[in-house]
């Protein structure tokens, strides 16, 4: 599924926190947001994934205009991973329950089959499926909210932080699993995320937010070698770099 | 030693049985940096706070030594203990939008930690309040003074933080993953904050966080934890080369920019780390 985005602006009230968005992502391509807190990236996603109403210019995924509202079948084709697992799954809901609520809505058969199969694709043990979110560490929540989003069998997946809330060796695992099931399954991605390295490592494609304005769009591997041109992008890039290297 | 801790252990008592969760840590700090790092669950946090006596009641300490400056902490009455926290002992915590109070202003709560340490009229405290923003670096401290939490950012509010504590000019500053709910360059700015003003003062400095890059840059020296235990002390300057494969494993694990790796390496735990 190609994504275009073209002169996107969202205001919340009197204040107009994006700017103007444009970039195009072809179809199976991931492409990485990174900013501040503060710089609309998350925003963007979210009216990206029809969670936001107010906002105006074209939002198209394979060609097609996106309806402000979104209807049910747009759910099926574009899916939401959110920043935190401790936060985005329901406490009083088995996993089972929580991945059976989309294939419900959606009137999907064999819904049995689909949550053994997709929790053996992010490799969690069927064991875990009974048990409440409580239970899980924070590296299985991630898994079930990536599962939760497969299950509808997307093309599409927009990844708000997907680990900036796990430790290093689970971000690595979390890394990987999102790697592989993008070549498996043909996925496109759309990464929001604060941390560059992240960013260049699944993306091919980055583009720079700040104060609601993308203000430069390069390559992840024109981004390893330092040919950038914007100020800030120069500026993440030295921070992420300093630390990379030792003292 | 401003801090001695040999063989701790800090477990829970549960409805279940014992939860070991701190098992046999030795530490010394001087007037220096030293960073401890390790995954959630490797007891960094518990043994810091553990220094300050700040545990749930169900908590179990032993050790065979856990003082500061001198003075047993496990024996120390509530009264003693009093007169450590926040006086000679600051502790910053991770997220300031959970540690300042939503409904007092930003200057009446900094004017509040003056005043419980050095007493003085209400006027004088939040005087001084506004020198010790100042002294974070904060451009308007007049402005932010009358600021409530909400209106400021989280580097702003983790600043605020920062000059709460250093009102009673304490020895020790803990500071526990002050920077990890911030942006990457806010959080350089925080960090170099308070490094300056660790040396500027000659405090000591613990700094508790999960990121190995950032600690080897700001400490001298560095702990890894592993499940309750220490696996290994280093120089910061070495940690980028260390040797203990749990230590490396965290080190592989992470993206890199400059070098880009195909596929993440994984970290493989070895049970013998724990022997």
């Amino acid at each position: 599924m190609t994504i275009e985005i073209d002169n996107l602006r969202i205001s919340f009230g009197d204040k107009e926190v994006v700017k103007g968005v444009s970039f195009n992502v072809a179809k199976g391509a991931s492409f990485g947001i990174v900013g501040e807190s503060g710089s609309g990236k998350s925003t963007v996603l979210r009216a990206m994934a029809g969670l936001n109403n107010e906002w105006s210019g074209r939002i198209a995924f394979s060609g097609e205009n996106a309806p402000l509202y979104r209807p049910p079948a747009f759910f099926r084709k574009v899916q939401m991973v959110f920043q935190d697992p401790y936060g985005s799954l329901h406490p009083r809901q088995t996993i089972d329950r929580i991945l059976s609520e989309l294939p419900l809505v959606h009137c999907m058969d064999n819904i049995d089959d689909r949550i053994a199969k997709v929790l053996s694709a992010v490799a969690l043990p069927m064991s875990a499926r009974f048990r409440y979110p409580h239970q899980l560490s924070g590296g299985q929540r991630q898994r079930v909210a990536i599962a939760r989003a497969l299950i509808a069998e997307p093309e599409v997946l927009l990844l708000d932080e997907p680990t900036s809330a796990l430790d290093v060796s689970v971000q690595a695992e979390i890394l990987n699993l999102l790697a592989d099931l993008r070549v498996e399954r043909n996925l496109t991605y759309v990464m929001v995320s604060h941390n560059l390295s992240v960013i260049a490592h699944l993306c091919t494609e980055v583009g720079v937010m700040i104060d609601g304005h993308m203000v430069e769009q390069v390559t992840a591997e024109d981004l390893r070698l330092g040919n950038v041109n914007h100020a800030h992008t120069r500026e993440l890039r030295s921070l992420s770099v300093e630390l990379e290297e030792p003292a | 030693m401003l801090v001695e801790i040999k063989n701790l252990h800090i477990g829970f008592e549960s409805r279940t049985g014992f939860a070991p969760a701190v098992k046999g840590v030795s530490l010394t700090l001087g007037t220096e940096k030293l960073g401890i790092v390790g995954e959630s669950g490797s007891g960094k946090s518990l043994t810091a706070r553990a220094l300050m006596k700040l545990l749930p009641k169900q908590t179990r300490i032993e050790a065979d030594k856990l003082e500061f400056d001198g003075i047993d902490i496990l024996s120390a009455s509530e009264k003693q203990m009093r007169t450590i926290r926040g006086k000679r002992a600051g502790f910053i915590l991770q997220d300031p939008k959970y540690s300042l109070n939503p409904v007092k202003t930003i200057g009446s709560q900094v004017a509040e930690s003056w005043r419980a340490h050095k007493g003085g009229s209400k006027r004088a405290a939040l005087e001084a309040a506004i020198n010790l923003l100042e002294m974070v670096k904060i451009r308007d401290p007049r402005k932010v003074a009358s600021a409530y939490p909400h209106e400021v950012s989280g580097g702003m509010g983790q600043r605020v933080m920062i000059a709460m504590m250093l009102a009673p000019d304490p020895e020790l500053l803990i500071a526990d993953e002050p920077t990890s709910a911030l942006d990457a360059t806010v959080q350089a700015e925080i960090l170099r904050l308070i490094e300056e003003l660790v040396s500027e003062r000659g405090m000591g400095l613990l700094l508790i966080s999960h990121d190995l890059p950032l600690v080897s840059h700001f400490c001298d020296r560095v702990a890894v934890m592993y499940s309750g235990r220490v696996m290994e002390e280093l120089k910061a300057s070495e940690l980028l080369s260390a040797q203990h494969p749990y230590t490396r494993g965290l080190l592989n694990c992470m993206p890199s920019l400059i070098h880009p790796k195909e596929r993440l390496p994984v970290l493989t735990r070895d049970p013998e780390w724990l022997k």
